[in-house]
């Protein structure tokens, strides 16, 4: 049995570090004072940051990113939310069942494929190189992330909280409001957490839709890599990782306080 | 139904709607507009009218009557937009190579002159059928299955016949195969990773597990980016890989890692192993702990026992795994783009090549509906897979 043990112990710290290591190796070459990024690094500084935050094209990427997420996170998540509101019921008619697989779609398809339709539908509008169509663009990829987190929170709900409100004398829109609302808001802000990060990730949409206008983040540092690699990237992927973690951090302590209260 | 539910329905139904309508307009429509795409062929027909109506009578055979070829120097007259010109150029040069110049040539002859002219004068080939064969096709129908053969390295030769387009003229079923390995190896090599990982983690607990799961859920929540511009610098070849393969001395010159197919497929399999273990686990963590001791109680040796009893009950988060890994495989873009070279690109570059580069949206659009289907009907067997699973009990 031993055997199997330190095997077991071998294989699942080399998977960890697997997993782990590309993360974490990226990480110091955000500080390299060298315009490579390779090891060891010959000094420390932090001008790749001030590059990242002072540089015109980063900094338009980035105010870019945050308009298009902030955009992207308001739309999906009323229309997500709205949504999985018609969808809570555990029993669901067939017409439901199709709409809620409509619904995870756009999850499925690959982005190339959507990128291609879009653009093509979208400059008969006027939509490419706007904006409000790379926040529609955002927004259908986005949307499916807010319809499980919120549904999962919703099917969790003890229906009978509703019906007591109702039964108390409480008006459909005030049940909603007081009641169902507060109950669903940690899926809620998952949801609006979970579109905001696919929106800040995303390129291949942006590629098709987005004009020079609207470069974001993600796809400035696409063209980095394929274009010129700077150490740059390094400090974007820094603040994304660490972004990352905060977040994940944030949403685990919300659940629990929220757990803790309901 | 009772008014009751009825009521309840309707009030799902106007829930649903704002999305649901979101959803057909901007998801639904530009999909449905590039499979239009796909089949769509409308410039020869905008372009030349008259001739399209001439040629409705031509048995496509015999030479080209004296009618059709006046029609046709009237339709080229007629054109003033350069532009619908050259799309017309294109259209007509992409089904028989050689009308570039042959359109130009004759384009310019007739604009010097108003009245009947010889085209046949103008250029001996307008004497050989198979040209008018093409501006026949091209002119009588608003449709096409040019794009959709010719994805998958067809064409109609000119009796109309489809036949094997020459091998030097197109690559996509060769694209599609090497889509189709790459995938493949990338499911394989979750599997392999994926499958004993989630049994270890589903065979411990507390600390453990939770720093097992972690790692897996920090690269799946990490920005995909991020993780592919660390593989880059990783496997570059000053990067550090190399380097710690150097001081080692295992390898006196650097490793060739980016820009191949093995620097492909270790970015990609480390993006996507999540979604290997995630099934995997979930499933193992269902199945009751005291099976295994049931059956060494029974005399099975532990690998028996494995084989025979954990193993099949794992199969069902496997298959789901792997067909989430593999349909997502199959239409990656991103990683391949930055990390492989021109022999590793999938079919999704080829379709932004078409799209972005050559502004070919019906050869976008014709592949894009393979990789469309491909991925759908791979979908469509998972959700039964996993709607059989939510079923039982």
């Amino acid at each position: 049995m031993n055997v199997l043990r330190f095997s077991k112990l071998v294989f699942g710290s080399a998977t960890v570090f697997f997993l782990i290591a590309p993360l974490i190796a990226i990480l110091p070459l955000a500080f390299t004072d060298s315009v490579f990024l390779n090891y060891p690094i010959p000094g420390y500084s932090t001008r790749w940051f001030e590059e990242l935050f002072t540089a015109s094209v980063w900094q338009r990427s980035i105010v870019n990113s945050l308009i298009i997420g902030c955009g992207t996170t308001l739309l999906a998540t009323v229309l997500g939310t709205v949504g999985a509101l018609g969808l809570r019921d555990r029993q669901l008619s067939l017409v439901l069942t199709t709409v809620k697989t409509i619904f995870l779609l756009p999850m499925v398809v690959p982005a190339v494929v959507l990128g291609v339709g879009m653009q093509l539908m979208f400059a008969r509008y006027g939509l490419t190189n706007t904006y409000l169509g790379v926040i529609i663009a955002h927004t259908v990829v986005a949307v499916p992330f807010v319809v499980v987190n919120v549904l999962a929170v919703l099917q969790g709900i003890d229906r009978r909280l509703e019906q007591a409100a109702a039964s108390l004398g409480a008006a459909p829109v005030t049940v909603l409001k007081q009641v169902t609302l507060p109950l669903a808001l940690p899926g809620i802000v998952s949801g609006a957490v979970f579109a905001f990060a696919t929106s800040l990730d995303e390129v291949v949409l942006t590629l098709f839709v987005a004009g020079p206008n609207q470069r974001t983040l993600a796809r400035q540092m696409f063209s980095t890599i394929r274009e010129n690699i700077s150490p740059a990237i390094a400090a974007a992927a820094f603040v994304f990782i660490v972004g990352t973690v905060l977040i994940a951090v944030v949403l685990n302590l919300s659940r629990r306080t929220m757990a803790a209260k309901i | 139904m009772s008014p009751i539910g009825l009521r309840k329905q309707l009030i799902s139904l106007v829930l649903v709607g704002p999305l649901l309508l979101f959803l057909i307009f901007f998801f639904a429509f530009p999909l449905v507009t590039m499979m239009k795409s796909a089949v769509s062929d409308p410039v020869a027909a905008r372009a030349l009218p008259a001739t399209a109506r001439a040629v409705a009578s031509w048995d496509r055979v015999s030479p080209p009557t004296d009618a059709i070829m006046a029609a046709f120097v009237t339709d080229i007259r007629q054109i003033n937009d350069d532009q619908l010109f050259g799309d017309l150029v294109r259209r007509l040069n992409s089904a028989k190579s050689g009308f570039r110049t042959l359109m130009t040539k004759t384009r310019t002859t007739l604009s010097e002159g108003t009245g009947s002219i010889d085209l046949i004068a103008v250029d001996k080939r307008w004497g050989d059928p198979s040209y008018w064969q093409a501006v026949s096709v091209a002119a009588s129908s608003t449709i096409t299955d040019r794009n959709l053969l010719a994805a998958v390295d067809l064409q109609r030769d000119t009796s109309n016949a489809i036949t094997a387009l020459p091998a030097d003229a197109s690559a996509n079923r060769a694209i599609m195969l090497r889509t189709f390995v790459m995938a493949l190896t990338v499911t394989v090599a979750c599997v392999l990773i994926g499958l004993p990982f989630a049994m270890i983690a589903a065979s411990v607990d507390g600390w453990k597990r939770q720093l097992l799961l972690g790692a897996v859920l920090l690269p799946l929540w990490t920005s995909l980016l991020v993780r592919t511009a660390a593989w880059f610098i990783l496997l570059q070849d000053t990067g550090l890989i190399n380097s710690v393969l150097m001081q080692l001395g295992v390898t006196s010159g650097p490793v060739p890692l980016i820009f191949n197919r093995a620097g492909v497929i270790i970015a990609m399999t480390h993006v996507l192993l999540p979604f290997m273990v995630l099934p995997i686990f979930s499933v193992l963590i269902g199945i009751p702990k005291n099976l295994m001791p049931a059956a060494a109680s029974l005399g099975a040796h532990p690998v028996r026992a494995f084989l025979n009893v954990l193993l099949p009950l794992t199969l069902r988060g496997v298959v789901s795994g792997s067909l989430l890994v593999f349909m997502s495989a199959l239409g990656y873009y991103i990683t391949p783009a930055l990390i492989g070279g021109a022999k590793d690109q999938m079919i999704s570059s080829v379709i932004a090549y078409y799209a972005t580069g050559a502004a070919n949206w019906g050869m976008a659009g014709a592949l894009g509906l393979v990789l469309l289907a491909a991925t759908m009907i791979l979908y469509a067997i998972y959700l039964r897979l996993s709607s059989e699973r939510e079923v039982r009990p």
